[in-house]
C-alpha cells in the first residue's frame, strides 16, 4: 500500500476492484465505514456481488479477466471530460515525455515483438533524449509523440460501447463507475484504489495494476490522504516475506538478484550495470555492499569484492509455475516447505502433487499435517508404495508461542511477543532454521569443495550455545557500524566501503540505536491525520504515506488544506507536516530534484508509460488463457508476452467443452490453503463444506437445486462440492451473448476438521508476463449434477 | 516481556465484553469493586501479552491471556489503532490455534514407500536433513558455468515464508542463499 489502512477514512471515494476486504480484510473495512460517515462514496466493482458489494454506495458487475477494458474506458472518461489533475500529471509524471519515433501500435501488439521468443524488443519503445540523457519533454502536452498524447489514442479505442460489451457491465452502472470516482480529480478530493488477488492473478495482472496506477495518477491521487494504490495483502506477512527477499529474482529491499550473465560476472560489473544514475536507486551500491557485509560478516572484504561471488547466479527464471515443472520432471531432489501447502494452494494443484512425488525429500514445516506434507498418503488418492519421497515433518509453533515481527499491509512493522511456551516439542521456525543451519555448516567445518567454500563464509552469528538471540537478528536487519558495533540510524548513512552491514536497507532505521527496536513501541496516541508515528514502525522511515511530496504542488504547498500531509515551512526552512518527508526535510522545493516526487524513479516522475515491462509500455487487453468470446481490441487472443507450458503438464480448455467462466475466492471464516482454520473447531463448523456459487439462470440450465452435489470440471481435473444457487452471480451480457460465471471457495482439501474437494484441481498453470502470477482468477469450466 | 500499562479506561475495554458490561452496569463504575468482581472471571490475574493476528495483512492487535501454563482468552487489543480492539472471525478463534487437538506436537518421519508416520527426535531429524541437504548439493553444485563463477544449486527449492516473521524470512533468505539455492519462491506469487 502507498497509503495505510487508517488512512481510509480520508477518501472521498474508494473503489474497490479485484477484492473484497468487507470479507477477506473484514477490520480494514471499519476505515471504510468511517470514510462514508464522513460523506466519502464506496465503489464496488467484481464479478459477484460480494459482502463488500452490498456495503457500496454502487455496484458494477464485470466478467472476469476485462479489468483492462474496465479502466482504460475510465482513462479515455476522465481525458475527454477534462476530469483529470493537469498540472499533477505535466509535472509529476512522464506525460509530458516524448516517446522515440519507432514506437508503434498495431492490431494488439507493440513494435519490436519476436513471435517465435515471445518477446518485445523493448528498445523500440524509449524515449526521446537530448544531449546529455536527459528525457526530451514537453510540458504542454500537446505533441503527438509525447505518452499524454499516445496515451489518449490508445484509449480512444476504449469506448463505453465496446469496453461494456467485453466486461459485461450495463452501460449505466459503468458510468456511473466513471462518474463517480473520475469526480476525485478535482483539487481538494482524494480517491483510493484498493485491489487484492483479483487484479494480480491474471496473465495481464501486472498491467491491471498498472491501469490502476495511471487512473490514480491522472487524478492526482498519489500521495494524498485517502488516495494512493492500495494492494491488501492477504497474508500476516506477505508484505515483509517479500521486503526479505523469499522470491527467486530478488535479494533483501528490492535489490535484484544475481545472475548468470557477464554483466553481473563481478561486483563491479554488477553495479554498473545495475544502478541508475539518477533518483534514489543510485545510492543501490551502498545497499548491496551493507548486504553482502550482513551475510558474509568477515568474510566479506574490498579483496573478495566483499563476498559477493558467494550469492548463486541463476540463468532461468525460478518462478512457482517454473519450480513445479522442473519438480515435475524429476530436476529437483529436495524441497523445504515452510508454512506452505501448495497441494491446495498451488494452481493446477493435481499435477502439484504429483510433483511432489518425484522428489528425493522433502521437509515440511508446519503446525499441522497439511495436504502438501500428507500427500503420500491413501487419503490423498495416491500408492504410498509408489512414492519414494522422504518426508520430515517439523512441528513449527504458532505465532504467539514465539516472538517476532510482522509487517502488515502498510508496511508497519509490528512487533509479536511470546505469550507462551510452545505446545508439545513444536518450535520457532527461526529456531529450526537456526539449527539446521549450524548443522550444516558443522558438516561442511573440514571441507574445501567450492561447495563447501560457499557455506562456510556465511557469517552464522547469532549467540552462544544452541539458542538463537532474535536481537541479534534484528540488529543485523536494521545494520550497525561493523567497526564499532554502533547501530545505524537510517538508509541514508549505509556505505559501500564495507564499513557498514545492513540486512535490508529498506528497514534501516528501526532499530536506530541500543535497546531501541522501534517495532515495539506501543504509543497510541494519534500524532495528526492517524499517521500514529509513534505506533510500531513503518519502513521506509517511518514514512506512512509513500511519494507524500505530491501532495504538495512544486512550490511546496499543499494542492488543499483538505488534503495536506508535508509542506514546506519557509520560516524553519524545512518541510513539516503530519507525515515523515519522503526525502531530505532541509531540501528546499526549488533545490534540483526536490520538485521531483518519485524518488525512487530514475526520472523522478511516476510512469504513465512503462517502456520496462514485457508486456507492453501501455495495458491493452487480452482474453485469460482460457476465455468464452474471442478478443474484441484486436486479433491478439491471449498475452502475447506469456510463457506457454507443454500440454501435459497445463491442458487448455476452450469454451466449446467448458463454456462457464470461474473465479476463486476467500472467505472471512477461513484462511488460504485452510491449514490455520480448518484446524480449529469453531472456523471449521461455521462454513463446513466446499460449496460452489452459480446464478439462478444457470441452475435452472443445468437442473440444478441449491445444495445439490454438483461436479466442476475443467481441463485440468474435477472438483465435486454442494451447489449454492444465489442472486450473487448473474449471467453476463458479452457481445450480446449470455456467458455464465461461477465463483468457489479454494480453501478446502482432505485434512483436518473441515474437508472438502480442492478447487486449485481446476485452475491452469499459465502466470502473468512479467511476474509468473497464476491466472487463478479467470479459467473456463463446467458444471453439472453428481448424481 | 512488553510491558503494558492499564489504565481504567482501558481496563474497562479489556475485561472481556460481556463480563465488563454487566460489572459496569451492576457496579455502577466503581473501579474497586469492578476489580474485585474480575477475579472470578477466566483471566483473573492472567498473564497480558500483545501480538499481532497471523492471517490476513491488516495487522489487528491481540491480546492473549495466559494462565497456568494454557491460553485461556483472547480478544482484540484497544490500544491498537488498526483495529481499536475489534476482531473479526479469524482474529477471535486465535486461541484455537494452542488448544487445537491437531497440532502436530513431535517430529513425524515417512520412509520411502512407507504407508505412515514414524516419530522421531528433533536431533535425529535435524542431523538427518542436514546430511541430506549435504548430498543433493554436493552432487548437484555448479561452481562455474561458461568460464563465470555461480556457486549454484538447481536441485534443492525453498518454497514458503509469507506466515513468518520479519526476522525468520531474513534468515531463510540468508541461509538458503547461502546454500547457492536458486528456487526460492514463495506465497507472494501464489
Amino acid at each position: 500500500m502507498t497509503n495505510h489502512w487508517n488512512d481510509l477514512q480520508y477518501t472521498d471515494c474508494a473503489l474497490i476492484i479485484g477484492g473484497n476486504p468487507a470479507e477477506n480484510h473484514p477490520i480494514s473495512f471499519r476505515w471504510l465505514t468511517k470514510a462514508k460517515e464522513k460523506g466519502g462514496k464506496i465503489v464496488s466493482v467484481d464479478p459477484r456481488f460480494t459482502r463488500t458489494s452490498a456495503m457500496a454506495d454502487h455496484y458494477a458487475p464485470l466478467r472476469s479477466g476485462t479489468d483492462i477494458p474496465f479502466i482504460g474506458g475510465m482513462i479515455k472518461y476522465a481525458i475527454e471530460n477534462n476530469l483529470i489533475h493537469k498540472e499533477y500529471v505535466a509535472k509529476y509524471t512522464n506525460a509530458s515525455f516524448i516517446v522515440k519515433e519507432s514506437y508503434k501500435f498495431e492490431d494488439g501488439l507493440f513494435t519490436g515483438y519476436d513471435e517465435a521468443k515471445r518477446a518485445y524488443d523493448k528498445t523500440q519503445w524509449a524515449w526521446e533524449t537530448t544531449e546529455d540523457g536527459k528525457p526530451v519533454k514537453d510540458e504542454t502536452l500537446e505533441h503527438p509523440r509525447s505518452v499524454f498524447q499516445l496515451m489518449k489514442k490508445h484509449y480512444s479505442r476504449y469506448d463505453v460501447d465496446t469496453v461494456t460489451s467485453v466486461t459485461g457491465t450495463p452501460k449505466e452502472d459503468y458510468l456511473k463507475v466513471c462518474e463517480m470516482f473520475c469526480s476525485t480529480g478535482k483539487v481538494g478530493k482524494s480517491g483510493t484504489i484498493m485491489y487484492a488477488m483479483g487484479a494480480t492473478q491474471h496473465t495481464v495482472g501486472t498491467q491491471n495494476v498498472r491501469s490502476y496506477a495511471m487512473l490514480q495518477l491522472l487524478l492526482g491521487n498519489i500521495g494524498l490522504p485517502g488516495g494512493g494504490i492500495n494492494a491488501m495483502r492477504g497474508e500476516s506477512n506477505v508484505q515483509g516475506s517479500t521486503d526479505f527477499a523469499l522470491l527467486f529474482d530478488n535479494l533483501p529491499g528490492y535489490l535484484g538478484m544475481t545472475k548468470a550473465i557477464p554483466e553481473h560476472a563481478t561486483l563491479k560489473a554488477h553495479l554498473e550495470k545495475e544502478t541508475p544514475k539518477s533518483g534514489y536507486w543510485s545510492n543501490k551500491p551502498k545497499f548491496i555492499v551493507s548486504l553482502l557485509k550482513a551475510w558474509y560478516g568477515p568474510n566479506a572484504t574490498a579483496d573478495n569484492e566483499f563476498g559477493y561471488q558467494f550469492l548463486p547466479k541463476g540463468n532461468k527464471n525460478y518462478s512457482h509455475i517454473n519450480l513445479f515443472n522442473a519438480m515435475y520432471k524429476g530436476e529437483l531432489e529436495g524441497a523445504f516447505l515452510f508454512g506452505t501447502n501448495p497441494v491446495v494452494g498451488g494452481p493446477n494443484a493435481g499435477k502439484e502433487k504429483e510433483a511432489l512425488g518425484n522428489l528425493k525429500w522433502m521437509v515440511a514445516v508446519d503446525l499441522w499435517e497439511t495436504e502438501s506434507s500428507a500427500f503420500w498418503q491413501k487419503e490423498a488418492g495416491s500408492d504410498p508404495a509408489k512414492i519414494n519421497t522422504e518426508v520430515f515433518l517439523l512441528p513449527a509453533c504458532s505465532s504467539y508461542e514465539k516472538e517476532g515481527s510482522v509487517s502488515n499491509s502498510s508496511r508497519w512493522m509490528q512487533y509479536r511477543w511470546q505469550a507462551i511456551k510452545p505446545v508439545g516439542e513444536s518450535k520457532a521456525d527461526l529456531e529450526i532454521m537456526h539449527e539446521l543451519m549450524t548443522k550444516i555448516k558443522a558438516l561442511y567445518k573440514n571441507e574445501s569443495t567450492p561447495a563447501a567454500k560457499q557455506v562456510n563464509a556465511v557469517h552464522w552469528n547469532y549467540g552462544e550455545g544452541k539458542e538463537i538471540d532474535i536481537d541479534l537478528v534484528c540488529k543485523e536487519i536494521n545494520g550497525y557500524d561493523v567497526n564499532t558495533g554502533k547501530q545505524i540510524n537510517g538508509f541514508g548513512n549505509l556505505k559501500d566501503d564495507g564499513s557498514t552491514c545492513s540486512g535490508n536497507w529498506i528497514y534501516c532505521g528501526f532499530y536506530p540505536e541500543e535497546g531501541k527496536n522501534l517495532a515495539q513501541r506501543r504509543d497510541s496516541k494519534d500524532t495528526g491525520m492517524s499517521m500514529y508515528l509513534n505506533w510500531s514502525f513503518a519502513w521506509p522511515m517511518n514514512r506512512r504515506i509513500i511519494y507524500n511530496r505530491a501532495a504538495a504542488d512544486p512550490s511546496g504547498k499543499p494542492w488543499s488544506k483538505e488534503k495536506a500531509v508535508i509542506w514546506w515551512d519557509a520560516a524553519q526552512n524545512k518541510w513539516a507536516g503530519y507525515d515523515v518527508p519522503d526525502f531530505v526535510a532541509t531540501k528546499k522545493p526549488t533545490d534540483p530534484g526536490f520538485t521531483d516526487p518519485f524518488i525512487m524513479i530514475a526520472d523522478g516522475v511516476a510512469g504513465l508509460y512503462a517502456p520496462t515491462l514485457n508486456d507492453g509500455p501501455f495495458p491493452e487487453h487480452y482474453e485469460p488463457y482460457e476465455s468464452p468470446i474471442p478478443n474484441a481490441f484486436s486479433s491478439q487472443e491471449i498475452n502475447p508476452a506469456i510463457t506457454l507450458f507443454d500440454g501435459d503438464f497445463n491442458k487448455r480448455g476452450f469454451k466449446v467443452d467448458y463454456p462457464i467462466v470461474a473465479t476463486t475466492y476467500r472467505v472471512s471464516e477461513h484462511w488460504q490453503s485452510g491449514t490455520m482454520t480448518r484446524n480449529q473447531e469453531w472456523l471449521s463448523e461455521l462454513v463446513p463444506y466446499m460449496y460452489v456459487e452459480m446464478s439462478e439462470e444457470l441452475a435452472k440450465e443445468k437442473g440444478i437445486n441449491n445444495k445439490d452435489e454438483i461436479i466442476v470440471s475443467s481441463a485440468r481435473g474435477e472438483v465435486k462440492a454442494y451447489a449454492m444457487v444465489t442472486k450473487r452471480f448473474k449471467p453476463h451480457t458479452v457481445k450480446g451473448k449470455k456467458i455464465h460465471q461461477i465463483g468457489m471457495p479454494w480453501h478446502f482439501g482432505y485434512k483436518g476438521i473441515a474437508t472438502g474437494d480442492t478447487a486449485n484441481r481446476l485452475t491452469p498453470h499459465i502466470g502473468d508476463a512479467n511476474t509468473m502470477i497464476p491466472e487463478y482468477k479467470a479459467f473456463l469450466c463446467d458444471v453439472r449434477r453428481a448424481d | 516481556m512488553v510491558e503494558m500499562n492499564l489504565n481504567r479506561r482501558q481496563f474497562l475495554k479489556l475485561s472481556g465484553a460481556a463480563a465488563a458490561t454487566l460489572a459496569v452496569v451492576e457496579l455502577g463504575f466503581n473501579e474497586k469493586k469492578a476489580y474485585a468482581a474480575s477475579k472470578e472471571l477466566k483471566i483473573a490475574k492472567a498473564t497480558v501479552t500483545p501480538t499481532i493476528c497471523c492471517f490476513c495483512g491488516v495487522g489487528c492487535g491481540i491480546l492473549v491471556h495466559t494462565k497456568n501454563n494454557t491460553v485461556v482468552y483472547t480478544e482484540g487489543d484497544p490500544d491498537n489503532p488498526i483495529n481499536e480492539g475489534k476482531l473479526c472471525s479469524k482474529g477471535t478463534t486465535i486461541r484455537q490455534l494452542y488448544t487445537s487437538e491437531k497440532r502436530v506436537l513431535k517430529p513425524r518421519y515417512r520412509a520411502p514407500g512407507s504407508d505412515k508416520w514414524v516419530e522421531k527426535d528433533w536431533d535425529w531429524m535435524l542431523d538427518t536433513i542436514a546430511k541430506r541437504a549435504k548430498e543433493t548439493r554436493d552432487k548437484s553444485f555448479v561452481e562455474k558455468e561458461n568460464g563465470m563463477i555461480v556457486n549454484k544449486t538447481e536441485a534443492i527449492a525453498s518454497l514458503g515464508g509469507a506466515a513468518l516473521d520479519n526476522e525468520e524470512c531474513y534468515l531463510l533468505a540468508k541461509m538458503m542463499r547461502g546454500l547457492g539455492v536458486t528456487y526460492l519462491e514463495h506465497q507472494a506469487r501464489i
